[in-house]
């Protein structure tokens, strides 16, 4: 039973950001890095990290994607339909001209996978061969912000008010003459 | 609760990293450049849930995921900013039309 429903969530999660490379519309994109997430929480849940299943849901989907669609939207130019074709791929400069970017793109991207993949199959973790527990970690999560890890919280506070902040200025409209 | 073989979460985030890096190679408009970082940041970030599992008492790896993910989103809203900047001087967001410093 939870294998399948970690079989399900992975190949939602895989098929999903497949359909992100693979579409030629920004929007359809977009939606579809909406899927790529919510299977990214629930293979959360599956690893016991509950807490940061919700958390994922709450961040990615209800406010990064909502402000990728914005930006989406805001750059789309009206009456031209050709402008969402993204498929053509960026310059990659390839000294004496091995293939085209396509393919040198393809080549990293499939050789860093054949490397890691490789390395994952011929790696045994001893640690992987523990015995885990399920139990909810929202206590655990909350106490070690408030013991271990107060320094990096007060930080990332910090950084994240700075951050919304000069995106707020850097969007306005007075950098515009 | 019977747990699933952690090698395949391993799997799962490495498919995962490979997609994204193809992502931000490929595509030419700026905004799915950025999906693809997220993807990217995603992946990585199922490779510490699922290490950190084995390590229920202080759980570093899930607590890192949580700063990743905050930093994540503060990353995402600057780029966006500046990709709608980038838009209002260039009148376009794709990024091989970009190749000047000034206009």
């Amino acid at each position: 039973m939870i294998q399948l429903a970690f079989y399900g969530f992975a190949a939602l999660t895989l098929v999903s950001a497949l359909a992100v490379l693979l579409t030629r519309n920004v929007m359809y994109a977009a939606f579809f890095l909406l899927l790529t997430l919510l299977g990214v929480a629930g293979l959360f849940v599956l690893a016991s990290a509950d807490f940061l299943a919700v958390a994922q849901i709450m961040i990615y989907v209800g406010g990064v994607l909502v402000l990728v669609i914005f930006g989406v939207m805001l750059t789309s130019k009206a009456g031209s339909g050709t402008n969402t074709d993204s498929q053509r791929p960026n310059q990659i400069p390839s000294p004496n001209r091995i293939g085209n970017s396509w393919v040198m793109a393809l080549l990293v991207s499939g050789g860093v996978f054949v490397a890691l993949y490789t390395l994952l199959a011929r790696a045994s973790f001893a640690l992987l061969n523990q015995p885990v527990g399920w139990e909810s970690t929202i206590r655990t999560v909350g106490r070690q912000l408030m013991t271990e890890y107060i320094v990096p919280f007060e930080i990332v506070g910090i950084l994240l008010l700075a951050a919304l902040v000069g995106a707020t200025f850097l969007a306005s409209n007075r950098l515009t003459r | 609760m019977q747990s699933v073989d952690s090698h395949l979460f391993l799997i799962v985030g490495a498919a995962l990293f490979s997609i994204g890096l193809a992502v931000v190679l490929l595509k030419r408009h700026a905004i799915v450049v950025l999906m693809g970082i997220e993807l990217m940041l995603n992946a990585v970030n199922i490779n510490l849930v699922a290490f950190s599992q084995y390590d229920p008492d202080r759980i570093q790896g899930q607590m890192l995921a949580l700063f990743v993910m905050v930093v994540a989103a503060a990353e995402s809203a600057v780029a966006l900013a500046i990709v709608l900047q980038v838009y209002r001087h260039f009148r376009t967001a794709q990024l091989d039309e970009l190749n000047e410093l000034r206009q």
